[in-house]
């Protein structure tokens, strides 16, 4: 622990708070209470695939079959390699080491660009095909309409989690400009921080997202 | 500082774990182990979300209050899935009255 008083002169304790710890504390206390509210948005989503999918059970194998497993399974590993880096950047703020965190910020934005990108060519590829509810869906031939249902979800589901990663994204290069030019370091590291436990939440989303929309028609 | 400094070396190995544990459930999805299929499918996602939590998280090293907020969502969200769920698994018991 560094001198409080130096921090206090940096300016990294607020003035309404007792000291480092307790504002750390108030931080990631905050971070949790948003994160619960996300728990329960998204949530609502997966109810409502729950409640579909034990309707029709066999139309959404049938049309989970049109998501690529491989593609899925890969930029899965592509955002847990994210979460991994993101976690190494909260070390390497806790251990003071300015270049290291600002690389470490920068490879989680690339890999998380990297899993929006690959995103972008699967929808590409549902609208190739005119999976695209709403936009463009065409049956093919013997298809059940409740087909629709699924690729509804799938593209709400997926595009809010898109959603947040792109926030993410913002977010992580506000922080990787302020760790360039100093701004964190062992004694005060608390936007780095809660900034992860964001990026792992997301994470923590797709890992239940990957399983219930790309593998549930694959022993088909 | 209070926060805890978990060492690289724990976050690499939960890294490995969660590519096994992907690799685990995509392999398993290729078999036809009936209702099984997604009882392993979300058993393997907890597995790998409480890993994420504990450490990535670092909720193994945060404070009881964190503990209490963490809990509370899987709480509400538990009461959200078994009130709709009993709703819609129980609808088709007594018919609904026909004429309104």
């Amino acid at each position: 622990m560094s001198d409080p008083r130096v921090s206090e002169a940096r300016g990294a304790l607020a003035h309404h708070f007792d000291d480092l710890e307790q504002q750390h504390d108030a931080a990631t206390l905050g971070m949790w209470v948003f994160l619960v509210t996300e728990i329960m948005f998204f949530g609502g989503l997966f109810l409502g695939y729950t409640v579909y999918r034990w309707k029709y059970p066999h139309i959404f194998a049938d049309a989970s079959r049109h998501l690529d497993t491989t593609i899925g399974a890969v930029n899965t590993a592509v955002l847990l390699a994210s979460s991994l880096t993101m976690a190494l950047a909260v070390h390497a703020a806790q251990t003071s080491r300015r270049r290291a965190l600002v690389g470490l910020l920068l490879a989680t934005m690339l890999l998380g660009s990297v899993f929006l990108g690959v995103k972008a060519y699967e929808y590409r590829d549902k609208y190739v095909h005119h999976l695209v509810p709403g936009v463009d869906f065409v049956y093919e031939p013997g298809a059940r309409p409740q087909l629709q249902i699924f690729f509804l979800f799938y593209f709400f589901m997926t595009g809010m989690h898109a959603l947040h990663m792109v926030i993410g994204i913002g977010l992580l290069g506000v922080i990787a400009a302020l760790a360039w030019r100093g701004r964190y370091g062992a004694d005060y590291y608390n936007p780095v921080e809660v900034t992860g436990l964001y990026w792992h939440f997301v994470d923590i989303v797709w890992i239940f997202l990957f399983p219930l929309l790309y593998l549930i028609g694959a022993h088909l | 500082m209070s926060g805890h400094i978990v060492s690289p070396k724990l976050y690499y190995g939960i890294f490995a774990a969660l590519l096994v544990l992907t690799a685990a459930t995509t392999g398993a999805a290729r078999f036809d182990l009936g209702p099984m299929n997604v009882v392993i499918a979300l058993a393997i996602a907890g597995c790998k979300a409480l890993l994420v939590a504990l450490f990535f998280m670092h909720v193994r090293y945060s404070k009881p209050l964190v503990w209490v907020a963490a809990a509370s969502g899987l709480l509400w969200l538990a009461i959200m899935l078994a009130l709709t769920l009993t709703d819609y698994y129980s609808r088709e018991w007594f018919p609904a009255p026909r004429g309104w």
